[in-house]
């Protein structure tokens, strides 16, 4: 991906020197320019086009951010509620993510979602200890993660 | 300054310290360390994200100063909130701190045997 996003810097480098013109706006029309045409060539590139990844990078960031909204509002009705009606526990959840970055973003998207908190992460970063603070339904909190987390993750991630 | 980016910024900071009001609340009412935790760490980081996006708005809007320190206090604190309170959470697992009474499950307890 680094050497696509290279190859397009290159390309609008070259339209600067083909206009003799060093502005930024010569350097947009270029790298817009120096896209098109990648995208044309796209089928010679071993691995995805690097705007999937970008979208797929954007589109976690969304996610976060929803998520982080609706925590809030969670907290916020559990704090405010005038009894407590929790029953927090620790449970684990088995990742299929591998590589040390994936499992920190993963345990930083969980610990901003409503009502998780990572405690501790397992030696071989294969399972995450989460604290949640009404564990009455716990499968559905990890098909929950599973499904989006894990998944937007996964598509950021794959080659 | 215009009537709706006047009411936006308004909002925004009335939201920010709502919010920061219910994470102090949630921490003095919450039974045990991670149930607070819990406060802390979320109503705290988006009341204070709150807070400086009204404030880079407001400069933005009303001298015209585009800040870019705020946006990038905005982007170290998410990205640093989150880990202090799985950080703190953590080490007070691991010091032997007890969970509330009437929590139901501990998973973590089976790990090192």
């Amino acid at each position: 991906m680094a050497f696509q996003i290279l190859l397009n810097v290159f390309l609008a480098f070259l339209w600067m020197f083909l206009q003799v013109s060093f502005s930024a706006r010569t350097f947009i029309i270029g790298y817009l320019l120096g896209l098109i045409v990648m995208i044309g060539m796209r089928r010679f590139f071993n691995g995805r086009f690097y705007l999937h990844r970008v979208w797929a990078v954007t589109y976690l960031f969304l996610l976060f951010l929803k998520e982080l909204i609706k925590a809030n509002i969670d907290v916020l009705k559990l704090v405010l509620r005038p009894k407590l009606n929790i029953r927090p526990g620790i449970f684990a959840l088995e990742t299929e993510l591998k590589s040390d970055w994936e499992v920190t973003l993963l345990a930083n998207l969980i610990t901003l979602t409503p009502g998780t908190l990572v405690v501790d992460v397992s030696d071989d970063n294969k399972t995450l200890y989460i604290h949640a603070i009404d564990i009455g339904d716990v499968s559905e909190a990890v098909d929950s993660i599973k499904n989006s987390f894990e998944k937007a993750i996964m598509e950021v991630s794959r080659g | 300054m215009t009537a709706i980016s006047e009411v936006l910024i308004a909002a925004l900071l009335l939201i920010g310290a709502l919010l920061s009001v219910i994470a102090a609340f949630g921490v003095i009412r919450l039974p045990d360390v991670y149930t607070r935790n819990h406060a802390a760490s979320k109503s705290a980081t988006l009341g204070v994200m709150c807070i400086l996006l009204a404030t880079f708005l407001y400069f933005l809007v009303e001298d015209g100063l585009f800040s870019s320190r705020l946006l990038l206090g905005i982007a170290f604190f998410f990205i640093t909130a989150p880990v202090a309170g799985h950080l703190i959470s953590r080490a007070a697992y691991n010091s032997g701190v007890k969970m509330w009474d009437q929590s139901v499950r501990d998973d973590l307890k089976d790990k090192n045997r």
